[in-house]
């Protein structure tokens, strides 16, 4: 589903943020990626979702190559991607139902799909009374919860997440994380980048450890998973 | 459309849906979001309004001079006077020889009236208004001519062809000699074609400078709704899509000032009429502020509409592009 072959990435400055990395996720597998703060986690996020583009190396996801994406059709790729944000990226001044029909609405589907499709995504997170509220007046767990409702809302086969429990409690991270899986369940694959190390040492996933732009560890949490 | 994923359907595809629907469903799509940049302009109205109110004065003024000098152009127009012909007539012309000109050249489709002065009534109108009467006594015979004023119509009463029609007039055998006063005439018609370059040149800076000022509220808007922009980016809007509200947020702007400059012309207008017809009437002018038709008003909206949506649609082209989510 997605692959990276010898995949560099050097930013304007010459500050190497990631060194040849190569990995491959399965469709329909949920994978951690782990590593300290700047070791290059939201970089080979971005390029997935095409945000940057690498400098050697190749990136593919289902088989196609991303260095063909025109700068045209990122947007066309970015919907089959559902991004995760640890500032979530909410729209503040539009109400929650709002700001996860936005997928939808540019896509263009009609009223009707729209409305039944929003209803459905806030109900799985269980937000759905919260549906007509400015995403401000929610907690920082409901208000990530609005954007994993955002990022799924149209069904996307891959589900990518940028430190979704940063600033969030246990309890709560573990609860964001039983969501992700329940769609990786679905059928998505879900890619995760967290450097919370607790929180995956209670999980059973495939975890990939980046250390300084290199691609360390790619295998199984040791631990067993201690279950909430 | 799904570039990655073949089997993946996304929102129009889902339902097996016409032509006829499809383009349905996007003029309603264009519909809400030209009806929702409307809104936008209402609901934060002071910055909206002032590029309004730029676009509106900057077609009122072009517009008003506009205006004026067509009136002009009609003054002149109707202006007989202008191309009075003054034909002179040979001595030996007899009275019949006159009448049967007269008659002759009546039928001219280039002639509008004429009028007969014989040189005993234009001696008496001498003796009487010039205070040279008595000399005028010593006299042994008149020596004036006798002399057919012509007025062309309207039609023929341009310079050029007042000169034609006067050519003409000489190749009769009774005329001796013709004279057209169009000196003071081809002079307003110089200053008028000055004026109607003039309006036009005040108009193209002005038009210039009001699609850069449109374009820079753009900009501004652009750049106020950043957040938005890159957070549409990030689930997918293409550029085209973001670019959207902004045009119509254009349009908005050259309609409204469209409609402002209507109401400030025909305000303009109405106070000027009534000075310009005070001092008019001293002249025995009749001076009346003739309307814009119809298709200049449309034309009007038109070009506010045209500079509302380049400027718009340069400061889009540039700027929407340039923000992306890193
Ligand atoms: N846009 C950028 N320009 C220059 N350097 C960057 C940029 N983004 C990230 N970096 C650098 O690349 C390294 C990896 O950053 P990042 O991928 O954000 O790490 P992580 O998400 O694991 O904390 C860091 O040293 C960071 O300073
Ligand atoms: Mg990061």
């Amino acid at each position: 589903m997605i692959k990276f072959e010898e995949v560099s990435k050097t930013y304007p400055g010459g500050h190497l943020a990631l060194s040849k990395v190569n990995f491959h996720v399965a469709p329909g597998e949920m994978v951690f990626l782990t590593g300290h703060s700047g070791a290059g986690k939201s970089t080979l996020l971005k390029l997935i979702s095409l945000m940057e583009r690498p400098s050697v190396g190749r990136v593919y996801i289902n088989g196609h190559d991303l260095s063909r994406i025109t700068r045209r059709d990122v947007a066309y790729v970015r919907r089959d991607i559902g991004m995760i944000f640890q500032n979530h990226q909410l729209l503040m001044d539009k109400t929650v139902f709002d700001n996860v029909a936005l997928p939808l609405v540019i896509e263009g589907y009609s009223r009707k799909q729209i409305y039944a499709r929003v209803h459905a995504a806030l109900d799985r997170v269980g937000l759905l009374h919260k549906q007509n509220n400015p995403p401000a007046t929610l907690s920082g767990g409901e208000q990530q919860r609005v954007g994993i409702a955002r990022a799924v809302v149209n069904r996307p086969p891959i589900i990518l997440a940028d430190e979704p429990t940063g600033n969030l409690d246990p309890a709560l991270s573990l609860e964001i994380i039983r969501l992700f899986e329940a769609f990786n369940k679905a059928g998505a694959s879900v890619f995760i980048a967290t450097h919370d190390l607790g929180l995956i040492a209670r999980m059973h996933y495939r975890t990939l450890t980046l250390k300084g732009g290199q691609m360390i560890n790619d295998g199984l949490t040791e631990t067993p998973g201690v279950q909430a | 459309m799904s570039l990655l994923f073949k089997s993946r359907q996304s929102g129009a595809q889902q339902h097996q849906i016409g032509l006829l629907q499809k383009l349905l469903m996007f003029f309603t799509s264009h519909f809400r979001q030209c009806i929702a940049s409307f809104g936008e302009i209402i609901r934060t109205p002071l910055a909206s309004v002032m590029t309004i109110a730029v676009l509106g004065l900057s077609i009122t003024l072009p517009g008003t001079l506009y205006v004026l000098v067509k009136n002009l152009n009609n003054i002149s127009a109707d202006t007989q006077q202008a191309a009075e012909i003054s034909v002179f007539l040979k001595q030996q012309a007899s009275d019949a020889d006159i009448q049967q000109l007269i008659k002759r050249i009546r039928t001219w489709p280039e002639i509008e009236s004429l009028t007969f002065v014989s040189a005993d009534d234009a001696l008496e109108e001498f003796r009487r208004l010039s205070g040279f009467g008595d000399a005028v006594d010593y006299l042994d015979s008149n020596p004036l001519p006798n002399v057919l004023l012509v007025y062309p119509s309207d039609k023929f009463g341009t310079p050029a062809t007042a000169k034609t029609l006067l050519d003409k007039l000489i190749q009769e055998r009774e005329v001796e000699s013709g004279k057209l006063d169009i000196e003071w005439l081809e002079r307003l018609h110089a200053i008028l074609a000055i004026a109607n370059e003039l309006v036009t040149m005040i108009a193209l800076l002005l038009f210039i400078a009001v699609i850069l000022i449109v374009g820079n509220t753009i900009r501004l808007n652009i750049f106020n709704k950043r957040s938005e922009i890159l957070v549409m980016k990030l689930v997918g809007a293409t550029d085209s899509f973001i670019q959207r509200p902004f045009l119509y947020t254009g349009f908005w702007y050259g309609f409204l000032g469209g409609i402002m400059a209507w109401i400030t012309i025909a305000i303009l207008l109405w106070w000027m009429s009534s000075n310009i017809e005070d001092i008019l009437a001293l002249y025995n002018q009749d001076f009346d502020l003739a309307g814009m038709s119809f298709s200049t008003l449309m034309s009007m909206l038109g070009i506010s509409i045209f500079m509302g949506l380049a400027g718009s649609a340069i400061s889009v082209s540039r700027y929407v592009s340039q923000i992306e989510p890193r």
